[in-house]
């Protein structure tokens, strides 16, 4: 079949499955930055728990997609087939890059300015909010930014647990043997990855503070 | 009260008691051993030695970036331990090689810092930010409004400077605050601040290994070496002391009169 005519006849279809697919990765950017974000902050003094927060963090990276959305079905609360378990699966594989990011912006400031801000008399919080944050603001967008990137692309898997979104197309084409069908999810999932590419970027580009 | 230095009838701003500062690593290193110490009111006292003499350490121990292994450091009177460390530094300007100021702050808000901690109204902050900028030598109508970035070498320290003496400390502490510039640069700073420290009569602790520069600041001179004080002199008397340490000092001014070190 003609891809393009594909396109055409189900343009209502596939331009659901995107908005689908975009509110999936809006959800769970949003619970990915709410977790790893203040966690991040968090683990700037503590030793342990930056150890153990980053390792957890690793560790989800580590197991394959498809296998993460499958270990979840069977577990009770944030289980189950659907959007749910999806969002859960996503946030996890999220956490990573905006953690790293979070950290590594926040350590890696000047320690002749973090001299200076402590010995002016700014307390510990004073530091973090008034010049840790706003010199790592930068790097930690960078890091949104490739989880936003990475979030789009397993998206596409969490079809197979019946959250819907662009990988509806790519499972149907694959059992149908249709490149039509696999591209009118694939490119769909690429332009928004590069949108989201573009719109991030500039939006650090214009955070950066020097 | 202090045997080793017979100071002016005044309490001493700063005084070390037998001070000792080790790392606990595997071996028990002590970076500063036994030392006594007391700079009164009003004095510019420079700490001179090589690096890894402890001249910095001793610094850090004043405004309690540092809390000594062994003794007490006492400021207005008080052990370091038992001011607050946050109302201690309020009180303590401090100039860092680097500036270390805030690259996303512009030259006012960076000097305006301490005064906004303290919570000062606008007119007063602002009013207060360009008479500083005014005593070091920049123009606020040009400066004001920069960024850390957009300043030389020698414009930033002049804003370290400047922000150090916000909310007008009594006391004022200087790590090596012109050692990264150019010989040029660095000259004009030293002279300007030489008139500067008379003209404030602030209780200045400053650390150099620049025996020219402790030459020309200090009303006296503390060397170190090892952890530990060698020589305790005003200026005039400091090139006269027979120790080794103190020649090795002297001998590194001589051929400063042809080529610069």
């Amino acid at each position: 079949m003609n891809a393009w005519r594909f396109f055409l006849e189900h343009r209502a279809e596939i331009l659901g499955a995107t908005a689908n697919h975009l509110a999936l990765v809006v959800i769970s950017m949003a619970f990915a930055i709410a977790i790893a974000v203040p966690l991040g902050m968090v683990i700037v003094h503590r030793r342990t728990l930056r150890n153990l927060a980053l390792g957890l963090a690793s560790i989800f990276q580590t197991i394959p997609s498809l296998a993460l959305f499958g270990f979840l079905i069977p577990i009770p609360f944030i289980g189950g087939i659907g959007r749910r378990t999806a969002i859960v699966a996503l946030v996890l594989y999220a956490l990573l890059p905006i953690l790293r990011n979070t950290y590594v912006g926040l350590t890696g400031i000047d320690p002749a300015v973090l001299e200076a801000a402590e010995a002016m008399g700014m307390t510990e919080r004073q530091i973090l909010w008034r010049v840790r944050l706003p010199l790592a603001r930068a790097v930690i967008l960078a890091g949104i930014r490739t989880a936003t990137i990475i979030t789009i692309g397993v998206a596409t898997i969490a079809a197979a647990i019946g959250a819907g979104g662009l990988g509806t197309f790519i499972f149907r084409g694959v059992a149908m043997v249709s490149d039509a069908v696999i591209l009118a999810g694939a490119i769909p999932a690429a332009l928004l990855a590069i949108a989201a590419d573009l719109l991030l970027g500039w939006l650090e580009r214009r955070l950066k503070t020097v | 009260m202090n045997p080793k230095t017979v100071p002016e009838k005044a309490d001493p701003t700063i005084q070390f008691q037998n001070v000792t500062y080790s790392i606990n690593s595997t071996v028990h290193h002590k970076i500063v051993s036994e030392i006594s110490l007391a700079v009164t009111a009003g004095q510019t006292l420079l700490l001179l030695g090589r690096s890894g003499s402890g001249k910095t350490t001793l610094l850090r121990l004043i405004n309690r970036l540092l809390v000594p292994s062994g003794g007490e450091v006492i400021v207005h009177g008080r052990p370091t331990t038992d001011w607050d460390p946050i109302r201690l530094r309020r009180g303590i300007g401090y100039v860092i090689q680097d500036a270390g100021l805030f690259p996303h702050f512009t030259v006012a808000e960076n000097i305006a810092l301490v005064p906004t901690l303290e919570k000062w109204d606008v007119a007063r902050t602002t009013a207060r930010v360009n008479d500083l900028l005014m005593l070091v030598g920049l123009d606020p109508g040009e400066f004001a409004g920069r960024k850390p970035h957009e300043l030389s070498g020698g414009q930033r320290q002049r804003v370290g400077v400047a922000r150090a003496l916000a909310v007008d400390p009594p006391i004022l502490l200087m790590d090596e605050p012109f050692g990264a510039l150019d010989p040029v640069t660095r000259a004009e700073l030293q002279r300007e601040f030489s008139a500067l420290a008379c003209r404030l009569g602030k209780t200045i602790v400053f650390v150099t290994h620049d025996l020219r520069e402790a030459l020309l600041l200090a009303s006296r001179i503390i060397l170190l070496e090892g952890g530990r004080i060698v020589a305790d002199a005003t200026p005039q008397e400091f090139p006269r002391i027979d120790h080794p340490e103190v020649r090795a000092f002297t001998a590194s001014l001589a051929p400063l009169n042809g080529a610069q070190a």
